[in-house]
Protein backbone atom coordinates (compact mmCIF):
# COMPACT_ATOMS: atom_id res chain seq x y z
CA UNK A 1 0.00 0.00 0.00
CA UNK A 2 2.51 2.40 0.77
CA UNK A 3 4.70 2.07 -2.67
CA UNK A 4 1.37 2.29 -4.41
CA UNK A 5 1.27 5.86 -2.37
CA UNK A 6 4.64 6.90 -2.84
CA UNK A 7 4.28 5.99 -6.57
CA UNK A 8 1.13 8.17 -7.06
CA UNK A 9 2.83 10.72 -4.91
CA UNK A 10 6.21 10.78 -6.90
CA UNK A 11 3.88 11.05 -10.47
CA UNK A 12 1.71 13.80 -9.39
CA UNK A 13 4.66 16.09 -7.87
CA UNK A 14 6.81 15.28 -11.42
CA UNK A 15 3.84 16.49 -13.22
CA UNK A 16 3.17 19.60 -10.85
CA UNK A 17 6.52 20.77 -10.69
CA UNK A 18 7.75 19.87 -14.17
CA UNK A 19 4.69 21.08 -15.66
CA UNK A 20 5.20 24.40 -13.79
CA UNK A 21 9.21 23.94 -14.71
CA UNK A 22 8.56 23.63 -18.40
CA UNK A 23 5.95 26.86 -18.30
CA UNK A 24 8.11 28.78 -16.94
CA UNK A 25 10.93 27.63 -18.94
CA UNK A 26 9.19 28.15 -22.27
CA UNK A 27 8.21 31.75 -21.21
CA UNK A 28 11.28 32.66 -20.56
CA UNK A 29 12.86 31.10 -23.70
CA UNK A 30 10.46 33.21 -25.80
CA UNK A 31 11.67 35.87 -24.17
CA UNK A 32 15.19 35.46 -24.66
CA UNK A 33 15.13 34.80 -27.67
CA UNK A 34 13.53 37.83 -28.58
CA UNK A 35 16.34 39.47 -27.39
CA UNK A 36 18.97 37.55 -28.62
CA UNK A 37 17.53 37.36 -32.47
CA UNK A 38 19.74 40.67 -32.55
CA UNK A 39 22.78 38.46 -32.42
CA UNK A 40 22.30 36.16 -35.86
CA UNK A 41 23.59 32.55 -35.13
CA UNK A 42 24.36 31.15 -38.58
CA UNK A 43 24.63 27.85 -40.07
CA UNK A 44 26.83 28.87 -42.68
CA UNK A 45 30.75 27.61 -43.14
CA UNK A 46 32.22 30.70 -45.09
CA UNK A 47 32.49 33.69 -42.94
CA UNK A 48 31.35 36.89 -44.60
CA UNK A 49 34.55 38.83 -46.19
CA UNK A 50 33.20 42.82 -46.30
CA UNK A 51 35.42 42.97 -43.35
CA UNK A 52 37.80 42.06 -40.81
CA UNK A 53 36.56 40.11 -38.00
CA UNK A 54 38.24 38.47 -35.28
CA UNK A 55 37.35 34.71 -34.30
CA UNK A 56 36.26 33.13 -30.90
CA UNK A 57 34.93 29.82 -30.16
CA UNK A 58 32.25 29.92 -28.24
CA UNK A 59 29.71 27.19 -26.76
CA UNK A 60 26.85 26.78 -24.23
CA UNK A 61 25.82 23.80 -22.78
CA UNK A 62 23.32 22.69 -20.51
CA UNK A 63 22.57 19.28 -19.07
CA UNK A 64 18.77 18.84 -18.58
CA UNK A 65 16.72 16.22 -16.29
CA UNK A 66 13.48 14.66 -17.83
CA UNK A 67 10.66 14.56 -14.36
CA UNK A 68 9.25 11.34 -12.76
CA UNK A 69 5.76 12.11 -14.91
CA UNK A 70 7.73 11.99 -18.42
CA UNK A 71 9.74 9.25 -17.91
CA UNK A 72 6.57 7.75 -16.90
CA UNK A 73 4.31 8.57 -19.69
CA UNK A 74 7.80 7.61 -22.18
CA UNK A 75 7.68 3.88 -20.84
CA UNK A 76 3.89 3.44 -21.82
CA UNK A 77 4.58 4.88 -25.22
CA UNK A 78 7.61 2.83 -25.25
CA UNK A 79 4.95 -0.46 -25.36
CA UNK A 80 2.50 1.22 -27.96
CA UNK A 81 5.34 3.10 -30.01
CA UNK A 82 4.74 6.44 -31.48
CA UNK A 83 5.94 9.70 -30.79
CA UNK A 84 7.80 10.48 -27.52
CA UNK A 85 6.14 14.15 -26.86
CA UNK A 86 7.14 14.34 -23.49
CA UNK A 87 11.01 13.99 -24.64
CA UNK A 88 10.31 16.07 -27.38
CA UNK A 89 9.77 19.32 -25.85
CA UNK A 90 12.28 18.37 -23.17
CA UNK A 91 15.17 18.74 -25.68
CA UNK A 92 13.52 21.34 -27.27
CA UNK A 93 14.06 22.90 -24.32
CA UNK A 94 17.41 21.88 -24.10
CA UNK A 95 18.37 23.19 -27.37
CA UNK A 96 17.26 26.61 -27.03
CA UNK A 97 18.80 27.30 -24.10
CA UNK A 98 22.21 26.16 -25.17
CA UNK A 99 22.01 28.23 -27.93
CA UNK A 100 20.91 31.16 -26.05
CA UNK A 101 23.80 30.81 -23.68
CA UNK A 102 26.06 30.67 -26.76
CA UNK A 103 25.17 33.37 -27.87
CA UNK A 104 24.83 35.08 -24.67
CA UNK A 105 28.75 34.38 -24.69
CA UNK A 106 29.35 35.90 -27.89
CA UNK A 107 27.44 39.31 -27.07
CA UNK A 108 29.83 39.61 -24.40
CA UNK A 109 32.56 39.47 -26.92
CA UNK A 110 30.60 42.25 -28.86
CA UNK A 111 30.24 39.25 -31.64
CA UNK A 112 28.17 40.63 -35.03
CA UNK A 113 27.30 36.52 -35.57
CA UNK A 114 27.76 33.13 -34.91
CA UNK A 115 28.85 30.79 -37.56
CA UNK A 116 28.97 26.97 -38.28
CA UNK A 117 26.85 26.88 -34.89
CA UNK A 118 27.29 23.09 -34.43
CA UNK A 119 24.56 20.81 -31.93
CA UNK A 120 25.65 17.98 -30.02
CA UNK A 121 23.50 16.23 -27.93
CA UNK A 122 24.52 13.02 -25.44
CA UNK A 123 22.92 11.27 -23.09
CA UNK A 124 24.31 10.51 -19.51
CA UNK A 125 23.13 8.87 -16.90
CA UNK A 126 22.39 9.95 -13.61
CA UNK A 127 20.88 6.89 -11.42
CA UNK A 128 18.09 5.43 -12.89
CA UNK A 129 16.56 7.58 -15.19
CA UNK A 130 19.06 9.85 -17.09
CA UNK A 131 19.34 13.39 -18.39
CA UNK A 132 20.96 14.61 -21.27
CA UNK A 133 23.54 17.29 -22.75
CA UNK A 134 22.96 19.62 -25.18
CA UNK A 135 26.36 21.70 -26.39
CA UNK A 136 25.93 24.55 -28.63
CA UNK A 137 28.84 25.77 -30.10
CA UNK A 138 30.39 28.17 -33.03
CA UNK A 139 32.61 30.81 -34.72
CA UNK A 140 31.64 34.65 -33.29
CA UNK A 141 32.64 36.92 -35.56
CA UNK A 142 33.78 40.17 -33.95
CA UNK A 143 34.23 43.14 -36.34
CA UNK A 144 38.05 44.04 -35.94
CA UNK A 145 38.35 48.15 -35.30
CA UNK A 146 41.44 48.07 -35.69
CA UNK A 147 41.03 47.30 -39.14
CA UNK A 148 39.82 49.91 -41.31
CA UNK A 149 37.77 48.42 -44.53
CA UNK A 150 36.59 51.03 -46.57
CA UNK A 151 33.62 50.10 -48.26
CA UNK A 152 31.38 53.22 -50.05
CA UNK A 153 28.11 52.85 -47.30
CA UNK A 154 30.68 52.91 -44.67
CA UNK A 155 32.74 55.77 -45.80
CA UNK A 156 35.86 54.03 -44.65
CA UNK A 157 35.15 54.91 -41.09
CA UNK A 158 35.51 51.99 -38.60
CA UNK A 159 32.77 51.42 -36.40
CA UNK A 160 32.39 49.48 -33.28
CA UNK A 161 29.84 46.10 -33.10
CA UNK A 162 27.40 45.76 -35.68
CA UNK A 163 24.49 47.99 -35.81
CA UNK A 164 21.24 46.55 -37.25
CA UNK A 165 21.44 47.82 -40.80
CA UNK A 166 25.38 47.21 -40.93
CA UNK A 167 24.50 43.35 -39.48
CA UNK A 168 22.09 43.37 -42.38
CA UNK A 169 24.67 44.18 -45.09
CA UNK A 170 27.16 41.95 -44.03
CA UNK A 171 24.82 39.08 -43.25
CA UNK A 172 23.45 39.35 -47.03
CA UNK A 173 26.69 39.20 -48.18
CA UNK A 174 27.28 36.08 -46.24
CA UNK A 175 24.50 34.42 -47.21
CA UNK A 176 24.70 35.53 -51.34
CA UNK A 177 28.37 33.89 -50.89
CA UNK A 178 27.43 30.60 -50.18
CA UNK A 179 24.49 30.23 -52.33
CA UNK A 180 25.66 28.82 -56.09
CA UNK A 181 23.62 31.96 -58.51
CA UNK A 182 25.58 34.33 -56.25
CA UNK A 183 28.58 33.13 -57.16
CA UNK A 184 28.12 35.06 -60.72
CA UNK A 185 30.18 38.47 -60.74
CA UNK A 186 27.42 40.74 -61.33
CA UNK A 187 25.58 39.40 -58.12
CA UNK A 188 28.64 39.93 -56.14
CA UNK A 189 28.69 43.48 -54.33
CA UNK A 190 30.97 45.61 -55.90
CA UNK A 191 32.06 47.42 -52.46
CA UNK A 192 33.25 44.51 -50.38
CA UNK A 193 34.51 42.32 -52.71
CA UNK A 194 37.26 44.33 -54.72
CA UNK A 195 40.77 44.72 -53.73
CA UNK A 196 40.57 48.76 -53.84
CA UNK A 197 37.61 48.32 -50.97
CA UNK A 198 40.23 47.19 -48.86
CA UNK A 199 42.74 50.13 -47.70
CA UNK A 200 45.92 49.15 -48.21
CA UNK A 201 47.05 50.12 -44.63
CA UNK A 202 44.98 47.34 -43.57
CA UNK A 203 46.57 45.25 -45.39
CA UNK A 204 50.13 46.08 -43.82
CA UNK A 205 51.40 44.01 -40.17
CA UNK A 206 51.10 47.14 -38.29
CA UNK A 207 47.69 47.79 -38.80
CA UNK A 208 46.83 44.51 -37.66
CA UNK A 209 47.17 43.33 -33.69
CA UNK A 210 48.86 40.68 -33.34
CA UNK A 211 47.36 37.32 -33.57
CA UNK A 212 47.90 35.99 -29.94
CA UNK A 213 46.95 39.26 -27.81
CA UNK A 214 44.06 40.15 -29.87
CA UNK A 215 42.57 36.80 -30.16
CA UNK A 216 42.06 35.46 -26.90
CA UNK A 217 41.05 31.85 -26.56
CA UNK A 218 37.53 31.47 -25.89
CA UNK A 219 37.00 27.99 -24.49
CA UNK A 220 33.24 27.36 -24.27
CA UNK B 1 45.95 31.28 -30.36
CA UNK B 2 43.11 31.55 -32.33
CA UNK B 3 41.22 28.70 -31.97
CA UNK B 4 37.91 28.67 -34.97
CA UNK B 5 34.97 25.89 -35.88
CA UNK B 6 35.54 27.82 -39.58
CA UNK B 7 38.05 26.06 -41.99
CA UNK B 8 39.86 29.64 -43.68
CA UNK B 9 39.95 33.21 -42.45
CA UNK B 10 39.19 35.44 -45.50
CA UNK B 11 41.58 37.66 -44.45
CA UNK B 12 44.85 35.42 -43.11
CA UNK B 13 46.63 33.28 -44.70
CA UNK B 14 47.89 30.00 -43.75
CA UNK B 15 51.47 29.52 -44.28
CA UNK B 16 51.80 25.79 -42.68
CA UNK B 17 49.52 23.37 -42.02
CA UNK B 18 50.78 20.74 -38.80
CA UNK B 19 47.81 18.44 -38.82
CA UNK B 20 46.01 17.30 -36.37
CA UNK B 21 45.67 17.98 -32.92
CA UNK B 22 43.47 16.66 -30.16
CA UNK B 23 42.64 16.96 -26.43
CA UNK B 24 40.26 14.35 -24.02
CA UNK B 25 38.67 14.68 -21.07
CA UNK B 26 37.08 12.10 -18.79
CA UNK B 27 35.17 13.17 -15.23
CA UNK B 28 32.72 11.79 -13.24
CA UNK B 29 31.21 13.51 -10.84
CA UNK B 30 31.13 13.21 -6.91
CA UNK B 31 28.21 11.44 -5.02
CA UNK B 32 26.98 14.43 -3.14
CA UNK B 33 26.33 15.76 -6.98
CA UNK B 34 24.76 12.45 -7.55
CA UNK B 35 22.11 12.79 -4.99
CA UNK B 36 21.17 15.80 -5.95
CA UNK B 37 20.37 14.95 -9.46
CA UNK B 38 18.36 12.44 -8.30
CA UNK B 39 16.26 14.30 -6.11
CA UNK B 40 15.89 16.17 -9.68
CA UNK B 41 14.72 13.43 -11.29
CA UNK B 42 11.86 13.49 -10.00
CA UNK B 43 10.87 16.80 -10.51
CA UNK B 44 12.65 17.79 -13.79
CA UNK B 45 14.72 20.75 -14.59
CA UNK B 46 18.73 21.35 -15.06
CA UNK B 47 21.59 19.74 -13.57
CA UNK B 48 23.55 22.68 -12.66
CA UNK B 49 26.00 20.50 -11.35
CA UNK B 50 26.52 18.76 -14.36
CA UNK B 51 26.45 21.71 -17.04
CA UNK B 52 29.46 22.97 -14.86
CA UNK B 53 30.99 19.90 -14.83
CA UNK B 54 30.95 19.28 -18.47
CA UNK B 55 31.44 22.76 -18.90
CA UNK B 56 34.58 22.43 -16.84
CA UNK B 57 35.53 19.51 -18.60
CA UNK B 58 35.49 20.90 -21.80
CA UNK B 59 38.17 23.98 -21.24
CA UNK B 60 40.10 21.03 -19.59
CA UNK B 61 40.22 19.36 -22.74
CA UNK B 62 40.45 22.47 -25.17
CA UNK B 63 43.88 23.89 -23.13
CA UNK B 64 45.19 19.73 -23.56
CA UNK B 65 44.66 20.34 -27.65
CA UNK B 66 45.61 24.03 -27.12
CA UNK B 67 49.14 22.99 -25.40
CA UNK B 68 49.78 20.44 -28.05
CA UNK B 69 49.40 22.87 -30.77
CA UNK B 70 51.59 25.38 -28.66
CA UNK B 71 54.31 22.23 -28.52
CA UNK B 72 54.24 22.13 -32.62
CA UNK B 73 54.43 25.20 -33.06
CA UNK B 74 51.04 26.43 -34.25
CA UNK B 75 49.87 29.23 -33.68
CA UNK B 76 46.00 28.76 -34.33
CA UNK B 77 43.55 25.94 -34.39
CA UNK B 78 40.95 25.85 -37.48
CA UNK B 79 37.63 23.43 -37.33
CA UNK B 80 37.33 22.59 -34.13
CA UNK B 81 35.11 19.93 -33.41
CA UNK B 82 33.56 18.27 -29.89
CA UNK B 83 32.23 15.32 -28.95
CA UNK B 84 30.68 13.61 -26.20
CA UNK B 85 30.20 10.25 -25.18
CA UNK B 86 29.63 8.87 -21.68
CA UNK B 87 31.92 5.90 -21.98
CA UNK B 88 30.57 4.36 -18.46
CA UNK B 89 28.08 4.80 -15.49
CA UNK B 90 28.95 8.33 -14.08
CA UNK B 91 31.77 9.13 -16.30
CA UNK B 92 31.74 11.07 -19.56
CA UNK B 93 34.39 11.94 -21.99
CA UNK B 94 35.06 14.78 -23.48
CA UNK B 95 36.82 15.16 -27.35
CA UNK B 96 37.77 17.64 -29.26
CA UNK B 97 40.18 17.86 -32.41
CA UNK B 98 41.14 20.20 -34.77
CA UNK B 99 43.86 21.13 -37.36
CA UNK B 100 46.45 23.08 -35.88
CA UNK B 101 48.39 25.72 -38.70
CA UNK B 102 50.74 28.63 -38.96
CA UNK B 103 49.00 31.86 -39.93
CA UNK B 104 50.59 34.32 -41.56
CA UNK B 105 49.42 38.18 -41.42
Amino acid sequence: MFEVGLFVLLLVSGYLFGRLAERRHFRSLVAREREANALPAIAARRPPVDRAYAQHLVGGNVVISSDYFKSFMAGLINIFGGSVTPFESLIDRARREALLRMKARAKRLGAAYVFNVKFETTRIAVGRVGAMEVLAYGTALVPRVDVAVGTSEEGGAPTGSGSGADVATALSGALAADSPEARTPAARTPAARTPEARTPEARTPEARTPASGAQAVTPT
Amino acid sequence: MLVSNLEFLPDRTVLRHIGLVQGSSVRSKHVGRDIAASLKNIFGGELRGYTELLHDSREEATERMLEQARQLGANAVLNVRYSTSSIAAGASEIFVYGTAVELGD
